[in-house]
């Protein structure tokens, strides 16, 4: 393909202990593409996760990133201030617990504002314009724009948390777990405006999920993780439907279907 | 003037020697660096926390023997702590105090800005209780540091933001967000906005003293200041339809004084110097 | 006629790693070939893999041995090898798949589920919709239906949704499994006459179709599967 990756990570190894973080991880993720990371807890997905968004420098290995401006940077030999303004523009982060990812104490308006404060925009009428066009955007009640996320059920937390991240338009966005600890009607309503908002703002994303039918419903590729490493990965139909692995046969067969 | 008499057993200006060579370090460093907040090894001070160690320390470290100085609380020469620091350094340096604020050369302060136009021979130094202007929504030292670092200052703005979201303008009336040179967010102590524009490129050297948590930092004389605000809700200071019930002016902060429990209540002048003069003048006049 | 999918020695067992590692062959060494403007019918009983091989064409199983080229963008591609961009290329533009069933997105209109491929190809929302109206319509799916999701339709309307799908796109290729097992005559008679139409464009066409009636009017060539040692199965 001649289209050149946003993402190409290589070797990338974290390790807290033997077998638990990542160990010598690489691929590439395109522009547009959505990668799913599934595996059992404390397989390393998060901390994958974590050093894929310059939140936890790597033991070893590279990551290199291509910028909106078309430069090819390696993500650890930024300075902590070029990370976090990928952070803050690029990129976005949605947690599994929306508490990590929100300000609990100012309200929905200002959570969804905050990225576009920090990147310069001065303007309080054209703020809360833009704050109230993503919560209809994500189905947030607007009437709702000035009260405090802690106010707000664990869904409409998740969908701030996602309005917050999108309102910069990024074009990665890293989500961890973003449907976990959610009402199944919830979490139907979620993937699917999260499959909306994919297709069109033509985000990349890295989601990580132990819910096989989320992985099937939102990502075109799946790498599947074992204590701390990869060991499988393709197209997320052909993983599922003809894995390779023993720990990946296990993973499908083990799937209840209602 | 007679040699300056000195408490016995006192070295000059309290602190020793040493500590004042320490903080004079950390204010070169602060004037260095307008706006950015220095560490020092803070002194206990012969009072408690909260009532002006901080600048009573900065004071001490700078007060030379021809200094002449002032101390004003919320603008008041005759209250409690400004009369006590101004007996403080007449015991303890022998230096000439004053309540005019043109014939000053050091003035220490809690919460205002003198209304009458400093000069480039006047330092002003201002006692502090939190120095840090990102606390409010990082509670975290290690991370506001950063943040200062790597001017990641969206989160300023969204204090701004709420106010109007709730009530409909900045209601934020003091200790209002100021941005030093262009570079680091500072809290310019709890001094009404109204004195906000006063520090914007001001002739007179500012020095901000935090007794409890040991912070220096300082804007030096013609620094630009710039108050935060949003381009369609933009910084302006406090207005009044009265003017002051002493001395007439309509161009100073005022206090509201109650006269009675009828509900009975008037505005005079917070700078008590400046409405004096004010009013010598319209005496002198008649 | 030019050759657009080219299956050599082609081999699929599965290896079941939780069962002690049981082997299941399910065909040894395929050679197989689909033209343009040709549609194949895979022929054979019940388990000799018929599926298997279609969802190899569709890189959806894994060959354990062999090759399967497809002619994408003028140039015969291995299947096998190729990375996962690639792949997403080829299916994205080069072959549309018809599957038994349809793998319902909660909450997605019907419309919106036929008209998607296209949408992905970058076709204008407006343009991929009134493309997925007039099939819907030639596949007998009412109007009133276009826009609820098609979770809670019967099999026969789920099954025309996913034809629908399929032949949105003029695909190069076209596989077809089953496309008619739940349809009406009515509705099994317009699927034939799709599958003629694609065939005439000169789309290459592999597919299953179990009515003979149906298979007996668009077939051009019959591909016999041979079930691989189907009695080594039986036994483990």
């Amino acid at each position: 393909m001649n289209r050149e990756p946003l993402l190409q990570v290589r070797q990338l190894t974290k390790l807290h202990a033997p077998g638990k973080g990542c160990r010598e991880v690489s691929f590439d993720l395109y522009p547009g593409e959505v990668l799913g990371i599934v595996g059992e807890s404390g397989s390393g997905k998060s901390t994958l996760l974590s050093c894929l968004s310059a939140r936890l420098a790597p033991d070893s290995g590279s990551i290199l990133y291509r910028t909106d401006a078309g430069e090819t940077v390696d993500l650890y030999q930024l300075s902590e201030a070029r990370q976090r303004q990928l952070q803050r523009t690029e990129w976005g982060i949605v947690h599994q617990h929306a508490r990590d990812g929100l300000r609990m104490g100012v309200s929905g308006g200002a959570n969804i504002g905050e990225r576009l404060m920090a990147t310069g925009e001065r303007h309080y009428g054209q703020l809360r314009a833009t704050a109230a066009r993503w919560m209809r955007d994500v189905e947030l009640d607007v009437g709702r724009i000035d009260d405090r996320p802690t106010t707000y059920s664990g869904g409409m937390q998740q969908r701030l948390q996602i309005a917050r991240n999108l309102v910069t338009h990024p074009r990665l966005v890293f989500m961890d777990e973003p449907t976990g600890g959610l009402d199944v009607s919830v979490q139907a309503r979620l993937l699917d405006l999260l499959r909306q908002l994919v297709t069109e703002l033509g985000l990349a994303v890295v989601i990580v999920t132990h819910d096989l039918a989320v992985a099937r419903l939102l990502a075109q590729r799946l790498i599947v993780m074992r204590r701390s490493q990869v060991v499988e990965s393709g197209l997320t139909d052909q993983v599922l439907d003809d894995p390779q692995h023993a720990y990946t046969q296990l993973l499908v067969s083990s799937v209840l279907t209602a | 003037m007679s040699a300056p008499a000195t408490r016995a057993g006192y070295n000059f200006a309290y602190l020793d020697e040493q500590t004042k060579g320490m903080i004079r370090r950390a204010l070169l460093k602060a004037v260095a660096i307008p706006g950015y907040q220095v560490p020092f090894g803070g002194r206990e001070m012969p009072m408690p926390y909260g009532w002006g160690t901080g600048g009573m320390q900065v004071s001490a470290a700078i007060i030379g023997r021809d200094d002449c100085l002032k101390v004003i609380d919320q603008g008041a020469d005759d209250t409690t702590n400004a009369v006590s620091i101004r007996a403080f350094f007449r015991d303890l340096t022998g230096v000439a105090t004053t309540e005019r604020t043109e014939q000053a050369t050091l003035i220490q302060t809690r919460h205002r800005i003198p209304e009458t136009p400093l000069h480039e021979d006047q330092i002003l130094v201002y006692q502090v209780p939190i120095p840090e202007p990102l606390r409010f929504i990082e509670p975290s030292e290690v991370e506001t540091r950063k943040m200062h670092a790597l001017e990641d200052y969206g989160v300023m703005h969204i204090k701004l933001y709420e106010d109007i979201a709730q009530f409909g303008h900045i209601a934020t009336s003091y200790a209002y967000p100021v941005r030093v040179n262009g570079r680091y967010v500072m809290d310019p102590s709890p001094i009404p906005k109204f004195d906000n524009p006063k520090m914007d490129h001001s002739p007179a050297l500012q020095l901000f003293g935090a007794g409890r948590e040991k912070r220096i930092y300082a804007v030096p004389p013609y620094t630009e200041v710039r108050s935060l605000d949003f381009a369609d809700h933009p910084f302006e200071v406090q207005r009044w339809d009265q003017c002051c019930a002493i001395c007439g002016a309509t161009d100073s902060f005022l206090d509201e004084v109650i006269l009675d429990d009828q509900g009975g209540h008037t505005f005079i002048c917070s700078d008590t110097d400046y409405c004096r003069t004010r009013l010598a003048r319209q005496e002198e006049k008649a | 006629m030019q050759t657009m999918i080219e299956v050599r020695g082609l081999t699929k067992v599965f290896t079941l790693h939780n069962q002690g590692g049981t082997q299941l062959p399910v065909f040894r060494g395929i050679d197989f070939t689909a033209k343009r403007g040709e549609c194949t019918v895979l022929f054979g009983e019940s388990g000799s893999g018929k599926s298997t091989l279609l969802r190899s064409l569709y890189a959806n199983y894994l060959p354990t041995s062999g090759s399967i080229h497809v002619r994408h963008r003028g140039e015969l591609v291995a299947l096998s090898g190729a990375d996962s961009q690639t792949l997403l290329q080829i299916r994205r533009e080069t072959i549309g798949y018809v599957s038994q069933f349809l793998r319902v997105i909660p909450r997605v209109p019907t419309l919106e589920v036929v008209a998607e491929p296209l949408r992905l190809r970058g076709v204008e929302t407006a343009q991929a919709q009134a493309r997925a109206g007039e099939l819907l319509e030639r596949l007998h799916i009412p109007q009133r239906l276009w826009s609820l999701p098609p979770g809670t339709f019967s099999g026969g309307e789920q099954q025309r949704v996913n034809i629908a799908r399929g032949f949105i796109v003029d695909y190069p290729i076209l596989l077809l499994d089953e496309p008619t097992a739940s349809l009406d005559r009515r509705n099994a008679a317009t699927v034939v006459e799709l599958i003629g139409q694609a065939r005439d464009r000169g789309t290459a066409i592999v597919g299953i179709f179990h009515d003979s009636e149906v298979r007996d009017a668009v077939a051009d060539r019959i591909f016999h599967v041979q079930p691989q040692a189907a009695t080594d199965r039986m036994a483990s």
